[in-house]
C-alpha cells in the first residue's frame, strides 16, 4: 500500500489541458457525429458534386442526339442514340468488348487463385514479402511503358517469336496464329495478344483481393473438411471456393470493368477492330458525336450492374 | 482383441522439435480415454496423428487394426471435434451436420434426415436453418459433435472440446458428453490440459510430458499413485514433499505425495502453523507451516475453522505417504 501512498488529495475530474482546442475535443467527444460530419463533408462534396454530377450529366446527354447535316447537338429527349447502338457496326463492338472482358476475367482468376493460395497459405516472412513486390512492381512502372514493351515481346520480330524459332516450335506458334478471329499476321497484331496484355496488366488485381479472401479461411476449415471425409477435389469445391468467392468476385469486378473501359491496350496491341473505350475515345473526339460517346459510356456501367446484381443472387457475397 | 487405437514407438519430429518421441499406447474398443499434459507435452500432436493431419516421423499406429500411417483423413473412419468447433461459416447448420454424409454421396433426404437426428442427439433440433455465427460457443459446441457423430466413426477425437465455455457450461457438457458415450459406445478420445476434466470424464488417462506419456492408469490410480513428481504436481492438489522434508517428518529420504484429504487434526500429531484457511463448504482448505515447509489440509465440513496464525496439531498415516520417481 505505502507504493500507491497519495501524497496530496486529488481532484476527481481532471482540470482542462489547452485552450480551444480542448475545449473543441471536448466538443467533438460529446457530438461525435459533428466530427463524422466534419470528416466526410469534403470528399462527400468531390464525389457528389463533381464525379456523380458528372456522370448524369453524361447520362443526359445521351438522351440528345445529334443533327446529321450540321453536327450539332439537338437538346430534345430521345433513345434514337441508345438505337444506333444496335446497328451491326456498333453492336459488334458492345459484344466484342463483352466477351474479351469476360475471358479476361475469367483467365485472371484462374492464373490467380494458384499464386494467391500460395500466398495465403505457404509463404511467410521473405517469400510473402517477395510476393507482394512481386505482384505489386508491375503497378509501380508506367502502363504505357509496359504495353510498349509487349508490343516489342509480341511483334512479328520479337523476343517470343525468336524463343518459339530457337525451340523449334515456330509451327506451334504460326498454328495458333492461322486460326480464325484470335489469330493474325502476329501475336501484336491479333486479339490473342489484346487478351495476353489485358490479362498481364489487370492480374494483380485479381490475385489480392482472392489473396485476402483466402488468408481469411481458418486452416482447420480445410483440415475439418478432410476430416468428414471430403477429398482435396471436395474440399476445394464445397468449402475453399465458396469461401473465397467473395474476392474472386471483387477481383472480378476489377478486371472486368477494367477491360471493358480500356482504350489504350486494344489501340496498341491488336486488331483494329473497337472496342467500347475506342468508340467513346473516337466519338466524343474526332467524330464529335457526344451523345453517342455518352450512350457507349453508359453501356459498361450498365453491365457492371447486371453484373454485381448477378454475383449478388449467385450468393458471392454472403461470405462476407 | 483388437485396440482402438495402437501406437508402438511413434515419434513426430518437426526439425529439432520432439514433438511426439516414441510413444507407445494401446486404447481399447468404447473407452473414454484423456489425455492430459501442459501445453507443447505432445498430447495434441498424438491427437492429430490419428486423425491424419500428421504423419508420423517413425514408428507404426494402427486403428482396429489397420495401419494407418500414409492414409489420408478422408480415408480415416475417424471424426474430430476441434478445439474451436470449425464450423464451415457459408453453411447453415443442418448442412454443416450433413457435411461429412453429403461429400460421401448419401441422398439428400436420407442426409437430411440423419442430421436432424444427430441435432436431435445433441439436444438442438430444429436449429437446422441458423448459421454458425447466430449460435452460442455451448451450441457451436453441440452442432461441432452432431457433425462428428453423423458419420457413425468408430472413433471420436475431441481436442480441448470444453476448453472454451464457461465452468457451469463445462460440468453440463462433461456429463452429457459421458452419457453420450456410454449411449453410444464409441471410443472417444479427449485431450485436455484440464486435470480436474480428465479425472472426472475418463476412464484412463494418460499424463504427457515433453513428447511421452509418463502415466497412464486410471484416474483413481493416477490420483492416488502418481509415478513422478511431475504427474503429481501436474494432477494437482497433493501435497509434493521433498526427501530432506520427508526426513524430518519421519519418512523415508524419498519424494512424496500426500494428499491433503489424507491429512488430520490429532491431539498427538506434529505441530504446524496455520497459515491461511478457505472455507469451500463442503470442506475447509488450510494452508500451514510444517517443519519449514508448507503442506494444504483439507478438513472435512463440521470440523471449526481454526484461524490463522495458532498452531495446530496434524497426523496421517504412513500407508497414505506415496513415494514416487524421482523424475521432475
Amino acid at each position: 500500500m505505502t507504493a500507491l501512498a497519495i501524497t496530496k488529495p486529488q481532484t476527481s475530474i481532471l482540470p482542462r489541458r489547452g485552450g480551444f482546442f480542448s475545449r473543441l475535443s471536448d466538443n467533438f467527444w460529446r457530438h461525435p457525429k459533428l466530427l463524422l460530419l466534419l470528416m466526410l463533408t469534403p470528399p462527400l462534396l468531390w464525389l457528389g458534386i463533381i464525379y456523380v454530377g458528372s456522370l448524369i450529366a453524361l447520362l443526359l446527354q445521351s438522351f440528345f442526339s445529334i443533327d446529321d447535316f450540321s453536327g450539332m447537338v439537338n437538346y430534345e429527349f430521345t433513345l434514337d442514340t441508345y438505337a444506333q447502338l444496335l446497328n451491326p457496326g456498333n453492336f459488334d463492338i458492345i459484344v466484342r468488348t463483352i466477351l474479351m472482358a469476360a475471358l479476361v476475367t475469367i483467365a485472371s482468376a484462374i492464373i490467380a487463385f494458384p499464386i494467391a493460395y500460395y500466398a495465403a497459405r505457404y509463404a511467410q516472412g521473405k517469400w510473402k514479402a517477395l510476393f507482394y513486390l512481386g505482384v505489386m512492381l508491375p503497378l509501380w512502372s508506367s502502363y504505357l511503358v509496359k504495353i510498349y514493351a509487349w508490343k516489342l515481346i509480341l511483334a512479328k520480330e520479337g523476343i517470343l517469336t525468336w524463343l518459339f524459332d530457337k525451340l523449334y516450335l515456330s509451327w506451334l506458334l504460326d498454328g495458333v496464329l492461322a486460326l480464325p478471329v484470335v489469330g493474325g499476321n502476329s501475336l501484336s497484331v491479333s486479339y490473342l495478344g489484346t487478351f495476353i496484355v489485358f490479362v498481364y496488366i489487370w492480374l494483380p488485381y485479381m490475385i489480392l483481393p482472392t489473396q485476402a479472401a483466402l488468408e481469411r479461411v481458418p486452416g482447420n476449415l480445410i483440415e475439418a473438411s478432410a476430416d468428414l471425409g471430403a477429398t482435396p477435389h471436395q474440399t476445394f469445391r464445397t468449402v475453399l471456393f465458396p469461401l473465397a468467392l467473395p474476392g474472386i468476385v471483387a477481383g472480378s469486378i476489377f478486371t472486368f470493368s477494367l477491360t471493358l473501359g480500356d482504350y489504350i491496350i486494344p489501340q496498341i496491341i491488336g486488331s483494329s477492330r473497337l472496342f467500347i473505350g475506342q468508340a467513346v475515345y473516337t466519338q466524343q473526339g474526332t467524330a464529335g458525336n457526344v451523345p453517342l460517346a455518352a450512350a457507349f459510356s453508359v453501356v459498361p456501367i450498365v453491365i457492371m450492374a447486371i453484373y454485381l446484381w448477378l454475383a449478388k443472387r449467385m450468393g458471392a457475397f454472403d461470405a462476407l | 482383441m483388437t485396440s482402438a487405437v495402437r501406437f508402438q514407438k511413434v515419434s513426430r519430429h518437426f526439425g529439432a522439435v520432439r514433438a511426439v518421441d516414441g510413444v507407445d499406447l494401446e486404447i481399447a474398443p468404447g473407452e473414454f480415454f484423456a489425455m492430459l499434459g501442459p501445453s507443447g507435452s505432445g498430447k495434441t500432436t498424438c491427437l492429430r496423428l490419428i486423425a491424419g493431419f500428421e504423419q508420423p516421423t517413425s514408428g507404426h499406429i494402427e486403428i482396429f487394426g489397420e495401419t494407418a500411417e500414409g492414409i489420408p483423413p478422408y480415408r480415416r473412419n475417424v471424426n474430430t471435434v476441434f478445439q474451436d468447433y470449425a464450423l464451415f461459416p457459408h453453411l447453415d447448420i443442418l448442412d454443416n451436420v450433413a457435411y461429412g454424409l453429403m461429400v460421401k454421396g448419401v441422398g439428400k433426404v436420407e442426409r437430411i434426415r440423419e442430421a436432424e437426428k444427430a441435432l436431435e442427439l445433441v439436444k438442438l433440433p430444429g436449429y437446422g436453418s441458423r448459421r454458425p455465427g447466430q449460435l452460442s460457443g455451448g451450441q457451436r459446441q453441440r452442432v461441432a459433435l452432431a457433425r462428428a457423430l453423423v458419420n457413425k466413426p468408430r472413433v471420436l477425437l475431441l481436442d480441448e472440446p470444453l476448453g472454451a465455455l464457461d465452468l457451469k457450461l463445462r460440468e453440463q457438457m462433461q456429463e452429457e458428453l459421458k452419457s453420450l458415450q456410454r449411449a453410444l459406445g464409441i471410443t472417444f478420445i479427449f485431450v485436455t490440459h484440464d486435470q480436474g476434466e480428465a479425472l472426472s470424464m475418463a476412464d484412463r488417462v494418460a499424463v504427457f510430458n515433453d513428447g511421452g506419456i509418463v502415466q497412464h492408469g486410471t484416474p483413481q490410480d493416477i490420483y492416488r499413485r502418481p509415478k513422478t513428481r511431475f504427474v503429481a504436481d501436474f494432477v494437482g492438489s497433493s501435497n509434493v514433499i521433498s526427501p530432506d522434508v520427508m526426513t524430518v517428518l519421519g519418512g523415508e529420504k524419498r519424494w512424496a505425495s500426500l494428499r491433503p484429504e489424507a491429512i488430520r487434526l490429532a491431539a498427538d500429531g506434529i505441530e504446524a502453523k496455520v497459515e491461511n484457511a478457505s472455507f469451500l463448504g463442503a470442506s475447509t482448505r488450510l494452508t500451514v507451516g510444517i517443519k519449514g515447509t508448507h503442506l494444504h489440509v483439507m478438513l472435512p465440513a463440521g470440523s471449526d475453522i481454526p484461524d490463522i496464525g495458532i498452531a495446530i496439531r496434524l497426523a496421517w498415516q504412513q500407508d497414505d505417504v506415496h513415494y514416487m520417481d524421482d523424475a521432475a
